[in-house]
């Protein structure tokens, strides 16, 4: 399976997530600039957290009118795996692939922590790998994570199991409905803020986020591969 | 020339933990007749004519860009840019 981290000027966690997938998932990867106009060679779309285009105006704004974002949403459209984490969910969001907004800490203050999650929705083609209300250590490093979106939008997140992560626990930044992570109705689309990139080796203090990139690499392969 | 002031603001119902953070700072220092403290953003552009209205241009610009509609509401005056 081949991914694309996408980089934007001012990501700063594409080296992680190209690290998470050549190195400790074992799979292929390459990064590709803001710039680019075609990702039909990729089977998994990776936007990496950072502050893209300075976090100006609001985190994600700008980014979302980068060339390569018509691509995003074409291999979104196509039901490949588009993820992403921290400024990529700021982008998903801004960029009306997933709904919601992103809104600063309540508390005010960036966060930098491992927290606690507890995996809301383990049959999507990211969470497949881990046990039902499971419960994984992953980092945050976020000023702006208070996820917000009106009532009628919460319940329909609710109601079609988009909600894949909750804060277990603490809640660090306010989110509605402690809600970590979301995906769109159709299931191939996360947005989330934690960091399952640097949660790959027991060395960074946690491997909880490998089963996320293992479960898409098994979703790829059971729908792509036949064996004889 | 035109010049176009836009105002951003959260919307009513959105928690500003800045604007609360303000607040309770100017409380600290004795401003107790402060109820509420909302933050947002001012924009200036300066537009150049074309033949579409300037304000379909702004408000389309806002639903786009410059306010994030889920969150903010926006609101926005159109004078005469003084040339120099």
């Amino acid at each position: 399976m081949k991914f694309a981290v996408i980089v934007f000027p001012g990501s700063n966690c594409d080296i992680d997530m190209y690290h998470a997938i050549k190195d400790e998932l074992k799979e292929e990867v390459e990064y590709v600039w803001h710039d680019a106009d075609n990702l039909d060679q990729y089977d998994g779309i990776l936007l990496p957290g950072g502050f893209s285009y300075g976090d100006y105006l609001r985190s994600g704004s700008i980014a979302r009118f980068s060339k390569v974002m018509n691509e995003v949403v074409k291999a979104a459209e196509a039901g490949k795996p588009v993820l992403g984490v921290c400024n990529g969910f700021q982008i998903l969001l801004e960029s009306g692939l997933l709904p919601g907004a992103m809104l600063r800490n309540q508390g005010l203050k960036f966060i930098c922590r491992p927290v606690e999650l507890e995996v809301v929705n383990n049959e999507t083609m990211f969470t497949k790998a881990y046990q039902p209300n499971e419960r994984i250590t992953v980092p945050v490093a976020h000023g702006e994570g208070n996820y917000f979106c009106d009532e009628q939008t919460l319940q329909q997140l609710e109601t079609n199991g988009q909600i894949v992560f909750r804060y277990a626990g603490e809640n660090p930044n306010g989110s509605l409905s402690d809600i970590a992570g979301i995906t769109n109705e159709r299931g191939n689309v996360l947005g989330m803020m934690p960091h399952p990139e640097r949660a790959v080796d027991e060395l960074l203090g946690s491997a909880d986020g490998l089963k996320l990139f293992q479960s898409i690499v098994k979703h790829w392969r059971d729908s792509h591969v036949v064996t004889a | 020339m035109m010049k176009v002031k836009v105002h951003v603001t959260l919307r009513e119902s959105v928690l500003d933990p800045q604007g609360t953070a303000v607040k309770n700072s100017l409380h600290a220092m004795n401003y107790q007749e402060v109820q509420d403290v909302r933050i947002g953003k001012y924009l200036e552009l300066l537009i150049e004519l074309s033949d579409r209205p300037v304000e379909d241009v702004v408000k389309e610009m806002c639903e786009k860009l410059l306010a994030n509609t889920v969150i903010e509401n926006y609101e926005f005056e159109v004078e005469e840019a003084v040339t120099q």
